[in-house]
């Protein structure tokens, strides 16, 4: 099975872990302004790139802390493990 | 009478002898702190008398006001101080006192876990069976405190000594979790 690098606990196995989709998605400034269409895009639309993926993951069986991931979605490799508010690394795929 | 999680596998845990010994420790005061400041942690650590672990998957024991109390890491800003039975209503207290204006929780979890002694020189082997934590001396020395799965079930492991591993386990999961390990101890119950 694979490890994931949990930044707190270090590598455990990928069951210990929940998926939170993508990461870094800004929560609106002024929810009420947005139309129906803008807050569509805002809850349902995400990148679904073919490489490298920011996400959130949680380590549920473990500290059951966030944290985001940078995923390559052609491989499946964990790039970066960064702690919530820790800024995306720069990472080569 | 209030009858303990693993009050019917107290004999089956027993007959594990030759290859481990198994005991529950039950109705352990357990309080769950939820504090981030440094300096409230430290304050909380110096009314208790044991330092709280300051690094990740540790845990510290010591002998305070409280007789012999361990102090978990479960996470960043999350602790769990466990001590003998019937000492939570007033560590609660005290904790909650000693935690001042810092913003920061103490609850009493006492009853969500149970916790069972593993001692022997197989211990880490037969845990080895359903837990992919490295148990290995050299990756698991003693004070390291782990949350992670052992078969499926949610578990706090903490290495408390060469061959001693503390268990704390769900009271809704203990019995499954004695169920497992009396099957884990099988392979070596045949071969004297």
């Amino acid at each position: 099975m694979q490890l994931i690098p949990c930044p707190w606990c270090g590598p455990r196995e990928e069951a210990e872990f929940h998926y939170g989709g993508q990461a870094h998605v800004a929560y609106p400034e002024d929810p009420s302004a947005l139309t129906d269409e803008e807050w569509a895009r805002y809850v349902f639309f995400r990148d679904n790139p073919s490489g490298p993926f920011a996400e959130r993951w949680s380590h549920n069986a473990g500290c059951r802390r966030w944290f985001n991931a940078v995923r390559d979605t052609r491989t499946h490799d964990l790039l970066a493990v960064y702690r919530v508010g820790e800024p995306m690394p720069e990472v080569t795929a | 009478m209030t009858v303990s999680p693993l009050h019917a596998w107290t004999d089956r845990l027993a007959a594990l002898a030759p290859v481990l010994g198994a005991a529950e420790v039950p109705f352990r005061s357990q309080l769950t702190v939820r504090v981030s400041d440094p300096d409230a942690i430290a304050a909380t650590g110096a009314t208790l008398g044991i330092g709280f672990p300051s690094a990740a998957c540790t845990f510290t024991s010591g002998t305070g006001r409280f007789g012999d109390v361990e102090v978990l890491w479960l996470g960043p800003d999350e602790f769990l101080v466990t001590a003998s039975p019937g000492l939570q209503v007033t560590i609660e207290e005290v904790l909650r006192g000693s935690l001042g204006t810092a913003r920061g929780s103490v609850v009493d979890t006492s009853a969500q876990r149970t916790t069972v002694v593993l001692q022997g020189p197989r211990s880490r082997e037969v845990l080895a069976h359903g837990c992919s934590v490295d148990l290995h001396p050299s990756a698991a020395p003693v004070g390291t405190c782990v949350q992670t799965l052992l078969a499926r079930t949610g578990i706090v492991l903490q290495v408390t000594g060469d061959d001693t591993v503390t268990i704390l386990v769900r009271s809704s999961f203990a019995e499954y979790f004695a169920a497992w390990l009396t099957d884990a101890c099988v392979e070596y119950l045949a071969v004297p």
